[in-house]
Formats: structure tokens, sequence, C-alpha cells
């Protein structure tokens, strides 16, 4: 973690969606608690991973802190500046700094626009001059990511999923921004182009300095790419820690289990683990469980979970835990850490 | 029921073409294998291997897709390729069973789960419908759906990812197959439900004795999962071998790179290595070797070998056989540089 | 609920539309020899000289419980549903419309039925002969069908089977009671000629549909079963694969329900249809309102029951 001001701080971030009933009259008779009061930071530079299964809320909390959907409360503070009480128009000025990159690299482009108009679009949007023309601009972005810049004139069906989302990474890098929200951004992807796509979201972050925030529900790319993980579960935040120490020391229940669900791809460790398998569904996010949310699936679970919603408190040195009666010494009971077998892929 | 080492399925020099308007398309090239009773074979590759098309194939539902299907596939002895389609649609669903990826789409909307459970024992039994519900409670039962006599008379968009998954599972396995094909069956899923799915094919399994084709890109679920792991690429097989060698000393180029490509939950922050450039179209494929364009170590094979001759599935130990032109040593010596494997 | 609510806003919308015209409704009431002694006598015995609002009001009360007009010793009754009278032949609209609606849903029907049947076969037929030459030829074929106007078929069809052929008698409409075979020798060609452009469509929109269904997952998983083929069609395939034909079959019923004018003229039909164009050239005030609103309250029955029927056949729009 670097000694620096976040560049990125969101607090209490709150975003329901009204169910309203059918009819021309529409009645609100409740709310998705999409995103539950989530709190977090971001330094420049770094990556925060946010991860979770689906519906926890994940996506919306990345879109809502770029408000590309308007939050329902909180504050969201990027390089000091409250970005709810910014106007539309500022707002389309602040985004220069701070972009998104989407997972489903066939539907987030633009069919009818070519792969130069897409790139160029952000220079265009904001009145952005670059220093040589827009196009050697354009050329040099495509290059950067790994594309051909002779292909400037081809439209987005011409190339395979790992390409589309180096269009998507190189129109998001355009400007430069000092953040991106990227949105599973490789779960689309085969593995072996995940990977090339993984490596180029590195380079970029250490040419440019910019800060990430990962939404994704895969824990090992996650690991992969992140400095800190948040683990979200019903639009809450259940544990935030650094990578390594989440992945080392999980202090959440459900953290756990999230982790020990995974297969490992080596199979004398992968047959040889204990593996704690979480009974029953996800409760629905319109009608989260009172208390802990975790706790109709929880094995530790006691009245007072059932009663009393725990906050994220600080555990140690930057390891926060939403949990009544976090796990300790863990490293001994969960196996995915480093075993003697020297097995290196 | 399962007496071990009786082959089961035998695939031998399985081709599947389609004509499209862009060119024939070979979506399977010289696929060979056998499955014993009770086994779990993982076929693995990415999207485009032919992974799916073949398991399609043998059990004949490509018809209709101007699919042209050759080779040989015998179950249990009958040969199926080129058979009476009547015949071995007998053998759907009662002998040999498939489950998909998404259970949403593959569970038809318009009808009650129990209904679709109860059809599928119809098909093939002459019992009437009361009968047939009580075999589909206690199987619902059985792969764990809770107030199963309320489940039956929904439809699916009510239940869960997970539960319409165990519903699948419970169909497929209602006629006690022998032969069970699971299509990428928890892809579409969250890692915890993924962790029960698995478990629970794996209780069944023994159970039953039932026989598990697995299609997957995931190497995490087949180092949990299978007994032998068949890696394509192309539509070929290039890597076939018992699990165990397939992680701790696979033996060509591509699957090298797949397992290098994924990032794992137990390592530490490094580079990933992955494999350069994009899968081959599956119309012209090259005459060479269909994974020689993507390959870093064509360079160490002399005469240009890797793109004018395919090589042949040939052994690299008793019972691991790999399609590569690279020499036995030069296998072992890239290995041990480049750490891929477990270090002797 | 929202059938009321629509049907009120319609009400008032057809009202407005046609009362509230710059012309004077009661210059129209008699002919070009008129006193304007008269027309003001018409004013005041039609209610025609009362504000827009409570004209309104009568005109709605008279649907439901019927009106009188006039006042004094010249009244005239008119119960309810009262749509008013005809400002043309003094005959009250409602006894008009009960005299040409069931021509047209005579009509109608029989052409749904005809289209239904030949569409969704020949739609279904096509599908699974896909890329075929019997496919080629069909979806050929309907292409022509839908190009071709119906006041086109229709006159084609005369000249021929009725002028040249002499297969059938020129069309001369009386009731199915009255003497069915002429009955129906006037009413196949009207049928049939209506028949050929729905058909067409329902035939590609069928053909399209079942190739949509045949390619989703659950059809595969039905295949995967072992249900024979003609199950996996007839069950799986179909209904899932009708729904949208259901909507479109509902709204085109609905449609032709409220006067096929075209079909109606050619074939010298008494419908709605006739009796609506008729109004329109002689600025027949209550009878345009009148045959509007009847025409549009079958498209907003049809709507609901579509829905109604969508929910019966999906069980993920019921439960919603």
């Amino acid at each position: 973690m670097t000694q620096d001001s976040p560049i990125l701080k969101v607090s209490n971030l709150v975003k329901h969606f009204p169910i309203t009933s059918g009819g021309i009259f529409q009645r609100t008779t409740g709310a998705v608690k999409a995103v539950d009061g989530i709190s977090l930071e971001v330094f420049p530079g770094e990556t925060l991973g946010l991860v979770g299964e689906s519906g926890c809320g994940k996506s919306t909390a990345g879109r809502t802190i770029l408000r590309l959907l308007e939050p329902t409360s909180g504050s969201i503070e990027f390089e000091g500046q409250n970005l709810i009480k910014v106007s539309k128009r500022e707002l389309v000025f602040m985004r220069r700094e701070m972009q998104m990159i989407f997972q489903d690299p066939y539907s987030s482009l633009n069919p009818r626009a070519t792969v130069g108009d897409i790139i160029s679009a952000p220079f265009q949007v904001q009145g952005v001059k670059p220093v040589g023309g827009l196009r050697s601009a354009v050329g040099d972005l495509m290059e950067r990511v790994g594309l051909n810049p002779e292909h400037f004139n081809r439209y987005p069906n011409e190339f395979s999923g790992g390409q589309r989302q180096r269009i998507g990474i190189a129109r998001a890098i355009a400007l430069q921004p000092k953040l991106i929200v990227c949105d599973e951004p490789v779960s689309a992807l085969d593995v072996s182009i995940q990977a090339q796509i993984l490596n180029l979201l590195a380079d970029i972050q250490n040419d440019f300095g910019i800060a990430y925030v990962f939404v994704a529900h895969d824990l090992s790319v996650v690991r992969h790419i992140s400095d800190r993980v948040a683990v979200m579960y019903l639009g809450q935040i259940m544990e935030s820690a650094p990578s390594e120490l989440l992945y080392t020391e999980p202090l959440h229940p459900y953290t756990h289990a999230l982790l020990s669900a995974i297969p490992i791809p080596d199979p004398d460790l992968e047959r040889n683990r204990e593996r704690i398998i979480l009974s029953g569904d996800l409760p629905s996010p319109s009608n989260p469980p009172a208390g802990c949310v975790f706790n109709t699936r929880c094995w530790k679970a006691e009245d007072k979970c059932r009663s009393e919603r725990p906050v994220l408190r600080e555990i140690s040195m930057g390891h926060q835990v939403a949990c009544h009666f976090p796990e300790q010494n863990l490293l001994e009971t969960i196996s995915i850490a480093p075993t003697g077998t020297d097995f290196i892929a | 029921m399962s007496e071990t080492d009786e082959v089961l399925l035998s695939v031998r020099n399985l081709y599947v073409e389609f004509s499209t308007d862009d060119g024939l398309v070979s979506a399977v090239n010289d696929l060979s294998y056998d499955l014993k009773r009770g086994k779990t074979l993982a076929i693995v590759g990415e999207s485009g291997s032919g992974k799916s098309v073949s398991s399609m194939a043998l059990m004949g539902l490509v018809a209709g897709m101007n699919a042209k299907v050759s080779g040989e596939v015998y179950f249990d002895g009958q040969q199926l390729v080129g058979a009476d389609p009547e015949s071995v649609r007998k053998l759907r669903g009662d002998r040999m069973a498939m489950i998909f990826q998404d259970p949403l789409s593959s569970l038809h909307p318009f009808f009650r789960i129990g209904d679709q459970l109860v059809e599928a024992v119809q098909v093939h039994h002459d019992i009437d419908k009361k009968q047939a519900q009580v075999r589909v409670k206690a199987m619902l039962e059985r792969v764990g759906i809770p107030d199963v006599d309320q489940r039956m008379n929904e439809y699916p968009h009510q239940l869960s990812g997970g539960m319409r998954q165990r519903v699948m599972i419970g169909m497929s396995l209602i006629n006690n197959p022998e032969l069970l094909i699971a299509d990428e069956p928890t892809t579409a899923l969250d890692v915890t439900v993924q962790a029960q799915i698995l478990e629970l094919l794996k209780d069944l399994q023994k159970e039953f004795g039932t026989a598990i084709i697995l299609i997957t890109h995931d190497l995490g679920v087949v180092a949990d999962m299978a007994d032998e792991v068949v890696v394509m690429y192309g539509g070929s097989a290039v890597e076939h071998a018992p699990v165990r060698e397939i992680f701790y000393e696979p033996a060509m180029p591509y699957t090298w790179g797949l397992i290098a490509s994924i990032p794992q939950i137990s390592a530490k922050h490094a580079h990933l290595d992955p494999i350069p450039g994009n899968p081959p179209s599956l119309i012209n494929l090259p005459s060479g070797c269909v994974f020689a364009p993507r390959c870093t170590f064509k360079h160490l094979v002399s005469d240009g070998l890797c793109e004018n001759e395919r090589p042949q599935l040939l052994p690299v130990s008793p019972e691991h056989t790999s399609r590569c032109h690279l020499t036995q040593n030069q296998r072992t010596d890239i290995r041990r540089e480049r750490l891929i494997g477990r270090q002797k | 609920m929202l059938m009321v609510f629509m049907l009120t806003i319609l009400s008032i919308v057809t009202f407005l539309l046609f009362n509230a015209v710059p012309t004077d409704p009661a210059r129209l009431t008699c002919g070009k020899t008129c006193s304007p002694a008269t027309i003001e006598a018409n004013r005041i015995r039609l209610g025609l000289d009362q504000p827009l609002i409570s004209q309104y009001l009568e005109w709605i009360k008279g649907i439901f419980a019927g009106r009188t007009y006039g006042s004094g010793t010249a009244t005239f009754n008119c119960d309810a549903p009262c749509l008013g009278y005809s400002f043309r032949n003094g005959e009250q609209v409602t006894d008009m419309i009960l005299t040409s609606l069931p021509v047209t849903i005579y009509l109608a029907i029989g052409a749904f039925v005809l289209w239904m049947v030949g569409g969704i076969s020949t739609g279904i037929y096509a599908a699974r002969k896909k890329g075929k030459w019997q496919d080629r030829a069909i979806m050929g074929a309907t292409l022509v069908g839908y190009s071709l106007p119906v006041f086109f078929i229709g006159i084609l069809m005369l000249i021929f089977v009725v002028v040249r052929w002499n297969i059938l008698p020129y069309p001369s409409y009386v009731g199915p009671n009255v003497d069915t075979l002429q009955f129906l020798q006037t009413m196949i060609l009207p049928w049939i000629s209506l028949a050929i452009l729905y058909a067409a469509y329902y035939t590609r929109l069928t053909r399209s549909q079942m190739l949509d269904t045949m390619s989703e997952d659950y059809i595969r998983t039905a295949r995967a079963k072992g249900l024979p083929e003609k199950t996996v069609l007839r069950k799986h395939a179909l209904r899932a694969g009708l729904t949208p034909i259901v909507t479109s079959a509902g709204l085109d019923l609905a449609g032709l329900l409220g006067g096929a004018v075209i079909t109606e003229y050619i074939f010298g039909l008494p419908g709605l249809g006739r009796l609506a164009i008729g109004a329109v050239t002689e600025y027949d005030l209550p009878t345009i309102t009148a045959t509007t609103l009847v025409a549009a309250t079958f498209i907003i029955v049809a709507n609901i029951v579509v829905d109604l029927l969508y929910a019966a056949i999906d069980p993920r729009v019921r439960l919603q």
C-alpha cells in the first residue's frame, strides 16, 4: 500500500433497485438491495479486486462507483471531489480520468463503428487533440494493446473475442485515465486468451500507473492481478485485505468457504484437502437475512449472528472483516497454501 | 454392475464435418479413446476444440445440422456411427445420457419439473404416470432437492441455478444410464455451487457405477474429477493420459501452454505465460500440426516438419500418448528448464 | 381495471375526434334544402346545443342506460346500448351495427381458420425442410402472396372464378340461416382472398419461430432424453414456438373484426367495414364514431385475451 492519499474513496455506498408492481400506477413494493453500504479505498496505481458470486452486487458496485448508475446514497470521492455532487456536465469531463472495461467484448462495441472510430471516440467526446494527430495517436494505442494499426478501418465483428477486448482496453486507456473499473474483463474468454489479456492489463498498469477496480467472480484471476481484495456477499463487503493475506489467512467463514470451493489444478493437492461445502443457495437480495447476511449458510452462526449485523472492523494492518466470530489459524486448516510439492505452472 | 476394466465406450477415428456457407468445417478430426465402466474421462479444450461436438456426435445429436459423422463408436459393443437412428434414439436417455452447461435454457420453460422427468422415464419404460412419479420423486430426493413434492409442480425459472442443475442431473440419471456425458456442467454456476454439484456427481457415480465423459475447460475441475484426460485442440486429441500424468508430466506444448495460462489460487503474483496467437479456424486447417502456428518450440524440430506433416498420436509412456514432433529428450529438457509439471 | 381505463380514454378520444370537428353537425342532419329552423330544431333535439362535455356524458349514458332525444311530445327513445341516431337515415346506429357485425364476424373467422391452419402447417413443413427445394419454393410463394394486395387477389378471383369460368354465382350476401349454400358460395372467395395474404405472413412467421425454437437448448435436451422426433417437434418445439404466433393472431383477428374494408367492398358484403366507409363518405358522425368505437374495443379486448393466453402458455409470464 502506498503512502499517498486514496484516489478513490467510497463511503457507505448504497444502490437499491426499486421493485414495482405492474399496471399503470406503479407502486414501489420493495427494493433489490444490490449494494447495501460498502466502503472502500483505492490508491493510485494499485489494483483492488472485488470478488463475489453472481448476485452479490459487485458489478453494480463497479458501475455505481463511476456513476454509470445513480447511487441511492453514500459518497464517492474521486481525487477529493465528491462525484455525487457534481453536475452531469462536470461528470463528462471527469470521465476522462475514470474509464470502464466491460465483460462482453461482443456486445460492448458498436458493430457499425470501425475500430479507429471506437478508439478515437474518447478524444472527440472530450475535445482532446492529441499531439501528432488523432490517427497516429490511435495507431499508437492499437500497437500498445497488441493490435495491428493497419486494421484501423476494420469492424469489431472481424476480430476474435480476445482482440475485441484489446479494442475495449485501447479505448479505455486513450486519455490516460487514473482509474479503470474492469467488469469481468476476461470471463468471456478462453484460458489461453485470458492470460494474454491479464498480462496486457498488468503491463499497462506498470506503464501508466493506472489504478484498477477489478470486478470478477474468478478468485484465481483476482488473486493474480490484485494488490488488495474485497469479498462481497449480498451487497456487503465481508472481508477486505491485502491479496496475499486474504488468500492465505482468510478471516471470514464465507471467504474460507469460497476459497476451499475452488478446484485446484493439481490432482494430488485437490484430492487430499478438506473442502467446506456450503449448503443452500444465496438468499434473495430483495429480502436479505437479518443480522449477518451470511448467517443462513454459515456453519458457525450463533444467535448473535441472526440478530446483529457485524460491522467491517480492522483486525490487523489492512485486514478488515465483518464477522462476529472470525476464523483463526487458518494456515493449518486451509490446504491451498503452498505445499511441499514444487509444482509450478 | 460395473466390472472394472471393462470397456464401455470405444471411439475409433471419429470425424465430424459440417458443411456451412463458408466451407467445410472439420470439427473433429480422427479422435479415438476408450472409456471403462464407472470411470471418468475428461475432455479438455478451448472453444472450437471439438470437445462438445465429438460427444454430441456419439449421442447422435448432430443429425439435422448438416453434419457428416464417420469413424466408429462402439457403445457396449454396438456400433453407433451409421446405425439406424431409431436404435440410437432408444439408447439416448436410457443407457447414455447427457447434461449441459446452462441448466436454465436446457430445461423446457413451459413444463413442470416433475413432468419433464416423468417424460424421461416414460419414453423408455412402459409404466404409468403414478409409478413414474414415484421414481422421479425418489431421484429428486437423491440429488438433494428439498420439498420435492412442491418442487415437482414448479417450473424451471422458479429454481436457483444450482437446483436446476440438480434437476438436470436427476433427469439424466433417472434411467440409470451406463454413460453420462457432462458438457461443462458447472461452468454457469458459482464456485460454492460448483463444489456442491461436483460432490454430488462423484457420489452418484460411486453409487450407480456410471461412466462419465466430463467436457470442460477448467483444469481445476479436471484435477478433481478425472481418471483420464484427453486434451483437444483444433478438433484433434493432442494428448491423452491418466490425470496425474497430464498435470505432472505433460508431454506437448499445447498442454504446457494451457497449464501455464491459468492463474492459480495457490500461486503467487507472477506473470502468466500465455499461448501467443489465436485458436485456428476449423475451415482450412493447417496441413501440418494444428498447433504449429502458435507453438514456441517448433524451431527445435528440423526441416519445417511441424508445418508440413501432421504428427501421429504416439505413446510417451504405456498409458500416455501425445501428438508432437519433439523428441522425448527435448520434451524432458524443456520441462526441466521451464519448470513445467512436477519436478523430480 | 386496465381495460376499463383504456376503454374510457378510447371513448373520449373517439368522441372528440369526430364531434369536435369544425363543421356544424346539426347542418349535416338534413339535406341541401334545409331550412335554418329545421337545423336548429334538430340541434336541440339531438342535444348538439349542449356543451361538449355534457354531450359526451349523454353519449356514454346512452351506451349503458339508453337515452331519450328531444323533449315534450317530440321524443325518441333509444334503448341501451344506444350509440345514437344516424344523421342520414334516422336509424338507430346500434341496429345498423348489429346487422352488419355478423357479416364481418363470419368473414373474419372463416378467413382466420383458413390462414391459421394453412399458414402454420406450411410453416412447420418449410422449417423441417429448411434449405431444401420445398422450403425455397414455399418461401418464394409466400413472398408473392405477401406482396399481392388484397384487392388484386379479390378482383382477380372474381374475374376468373365468377365471370370467366362461372364456377360460382355472382356473390350476393344472405345469412347462413337463410340459404346456407348461397352463403358459402358468397363467402368462399372473400375468405380465400383474405386468407392468402395472412397465410403468407403466418407461414413465414411460423417457419422462423420453429427454426429459432429448434435450436434452443431444451430441444437438445428433449432429444438427449431419447424422445422420438415427432414428440420433440409437436410437444416441445411447437408449444414454445407458437407463443408469438398467438399474439399476432389475436391482434390480426381483432383487426379484421373491426371491418375488412376492402374485401367487404369488393365482394359487396354488408359488413362493418362497408358501414364505416359509407358513413365516412356521407359524413354520418354518430355512425363513424360508433364503428370506430366497436373496432377499437375489439383490439383492446383482443390485447387482453392475448395477454391471458400468453400467461396460460408460458408459466414465466404467469408467475411474475
